[in-house]
């Protein structure tokens, strides 16, 4: 699988190429700076790309947004950004433009968890969505008071997270250690309950759920 | 979790209440009030005004003789008391004239007298002694007796005058021949006749509307060059102001430097260093027992994840990111959307401004906002921020139960202290069962955005 990373600390750029080169992807370029990012994104058009938000010369947004005028050019081109902190403004904004082809928004530590890191790049590569938890446990705690919200049970809510964040049945069945068919009934259930049109569609899914939060 | 935060939430403070749009209008003339001087007179009213000033005039010459008289009776002690008496007296006296000079004219006199430092009748006198104000008050009273009583007079005078030749005829009519009937002394004339002066009737009303004004406003500027601080004064105050905020920045920033050290000691840095120390017994023990060394690798990626937490947070706390990336636009609207309320946000900024004054506004709504979240048991709030006068004008108002107030040791008061290290102000209008306005005025330049 190509990818392309943009990183300007030496030491992570060095880490992210040896762990993902570990994991059966192929680096195709790795950058140092914003204004060098839009133009290799276009050019090698990769299978994903893992982009830090802040880069030089700003190092401000820079990554970020790159990483949205990338997918302007480029439409469903799969990103991964990764961040030292994660805000929703900065998530809004990126799925502002919608998820179509995958993306993805991490903090950084998520990384040392090798496992689960490589399987979001996979997942995001796929056309999946990987919305870091502390996104969701913001928004979640936003409509926590919402009527409909409060309707769900404990174990709803739980599944509710994992699947904003874009895991599919499969995931959230191994991660809460339930059978994927009690996943499923969860998921109908809080369909129903937020009054939201069900849909196997994994992608979709994420997008409805993510929709309804943010509007909260 | 010792950051920004956390710290905010550990100063108390109330503060609540829903504020529509339509609020923000009937709040800023509020604080206006606060600060404001009662109305004007009326234009019509200043004759009057005029005349019981060039009476008062001529009464402050009492209270002159009696300051000249008492000073050197303090020789044989009689002057104490005197003194005790006839200063306040005569501070009372200026006092009136500063709020007459606006009522009359505008013109605005703040009150320039000292406070003694210590308490006691000696230290009070030694204080009156050495205050320059003192002084221009016992020069004003001769100075209004001649030239106020004067300006005042003449302006009176003028209107008076008009009025005397308005109702001439009928005085003509009413009294007996040989009282009003020789007009100048000169012209004999009758009720009837006597209606030719009401020209002049009309000449001295219509120089009192031109003229008359002016002369009080003449005697205002007189009163207030002699009653108002001098600049010496005004700026002996202004650096009395900058004294006391320096030393409360400074205090704030080193106290803010504690916290942080403390954070990274007890922090990221212990978490480093038992990081460091199961990696050291990992590497030992990877050849004797993989099972082991896996567990201690597991713990090690485990704490360097707790303190890159805390780390992010600690950064939040010092200058969030997201102030940086954005400034204060973008950084605001963040915190509205990671606050467990809703919060409706307008802002209208025309560009940034410096770096420091973005930081110091930003944290201040932050505080705003997290006491409300704390205390005001709202549902909604909503922050407004726009350029006004030269300066941020940022609002915070809410939904909730009212009754906060800046007290003390609270978090509003907190906010106020730093705010003021810019010149900046915080009013708060909360009455008991809400809603709660928050207004905060930071003076500053913007830089265009690029």
């Amino acid at each position: 699988m190509r990818i392309v990373i943009a990183e300007d600390h030496a030491l992570l750029r060095d880490g992210l190429i040896r762990l993902l080169e570990a994991n059966d992807f192929e680096v195709v370029e790795a950058v140092d700076n914003g204004p060098r990012l839009v133009p290799a994104l276009v050019e090698h058009q990769p299978d994903v790309a893992v982009v830090d938000v802040r880069l030089p010369p700003t190092f401000t947004d820079e990554g970020l947004k790159a990483a949205i005028e990338a997918r302007e050019k480029v439409p469903g081109l799969p990103i991964l950004v990764l961040s030292q902190y994660v805000e929703q403004l900065y998530a809004r904004e990126l799925l502002a433009g919608g998820s179509a082809g995958g993306l993805g928004y991490l903090l950084k530590d998520r990384v040392s968890n090798v496992a689960q890191f490589v399987e979001s790049v996979r997942r995001v590569a796929a056309g999946g969505t990987a919305m870091d938890p502390e996104v969701i446990a913001q928004l979640l705690t936003r409509s926590s008071r919402e009527e409909p919200i409060q309707r769900l049970t404990p174990r709803e809510s739980e599944v509710l997270g994992l699947m904003a964040e874009g895991r599919s049945n499969a995931a959230i069945a191994s991660a809460l250690f339930i059978t994927e068919k009690a996943v499923s009934k969860h998921t109908n259930n809080i369909f129903t309950k937020l009054d939201l049109a069900p849909s196997e569609d994994d992608n979709r899914r994420v997008m409805a759920v993510l929709t309804y939060l943010s509007a909260r | 979790m010792g950051l920004q935060l956390s710290a905010m939430m550990e100063q108390k403070h109330p503060t609540s209440r829903k504020t529509p749009a339509m609020s923000i209008q009937s709040v800023s003339p509020d604080s206006q009030v606060a600060t404001g001087r009662p109305n004007r007179a009326p234009m019509i009213a200043l004759p009057a005004f005029g005349l019981a000033m060039a009476i008062m005039a001529e009464l402050g010459i009492a209270l002159f003789v009696l300051q000249t008289v008492a000073m050197p009776l303090i020789a044989v002690w009689v002057g104490i008391p005197m003194l005790l008496g006839v200063i306040p007296a005569i501070r009372a006296f200026a006092n009136l004239h500063r709020r007459l000079a606006w009522t009359v004219s505008g013109v605005e006199i703040p009150t320039p007298y000292k406070q003694p430092k210590y308490p006691g009748m000696i230290q009070r006198l030694r204080t009156w002694f050495t205050d320059p104000a003192t002084w221009r008050d016992y020069a004003w009273l001769i100075v209004n007796a001649v030239v106020g009583f004067t300006l005042n007079l003449l302006s009176a005078v003028l209107f008076l005058c008009s009025i005397f030749y308005l109702i001439y005829p009928f005085l003509v009519w009413v009294t007996p021949p040989g009282v009003f009937d020789e007009l100048f002394g000169l012209v004999h004339v009758n009720p009837v006749t006597a209606f030719a002066v009401w020209p002049i009737a009309l000449g001295f009303f219509l120089l009192w509307l031109k003229v008359g004004p002016r002369l009080m406003r003449a005697n205002s500027l007189l009163t207030r060059s002699l009653l108002g601080p001098t600049e010496s004064a005004r700026l002996a105050l202004r650096v009395q102001e900058l004294a006391e905020t320096r030393a409360e920045t400074v205090d704030t920033q080193a106290a803010e430097l504690r916290r942080i050290e403390r954070d990274l000691h007890d922090g990221a840095q212990a978490r480093l260093a038992a990081l460091s120390m199961n990696l050291g017994m990992a590497e030992t023990l990877v050849d004797r027992d993989p099972a082991a060394a896996q567990q201690l690798l597991t713990e090690a990626r485990e704490s360097a994840g707790q303190a890159l937490t805390e780390l992010r947070d600690l950064v939040r706390g010092i200058h969030p990111p997201v102030l940086a990336d954005r400034g204060l636009d973008g950084a605001v609207r963040a915190l509205a959307m990671a606050c467990p309320l809703k919060v409706d946000v307008d802002i209208d900024l025309p560009g940034r401004p410096p770096a420091p004054v973005e930081s110091a506004a930003y944290f201040a709504v932050a505080e705003v906002l997290a006491n409300v979240v704390k205390h005001s048991a709202a549902t909604t709030a909503w922050i407004q921020i726009s350029y006004e006068n030269e300066g941020l004008h940022m609002i915070v108002g809410d939904d909730g139960i009212g009754g906060a107030e800046v007290s003390p040791g609270g978090g509003l008061h907190g906010v106020q202290r730093r705010l003021a290290a810019f010149d900046g102000t915080l009013t708060v209008a909360s009455p008991g069962g809400g809603p709660t306005t928050v207004v905060m005025e930071l003076p500053s330049a913007l830089k265009p955005t690029t």
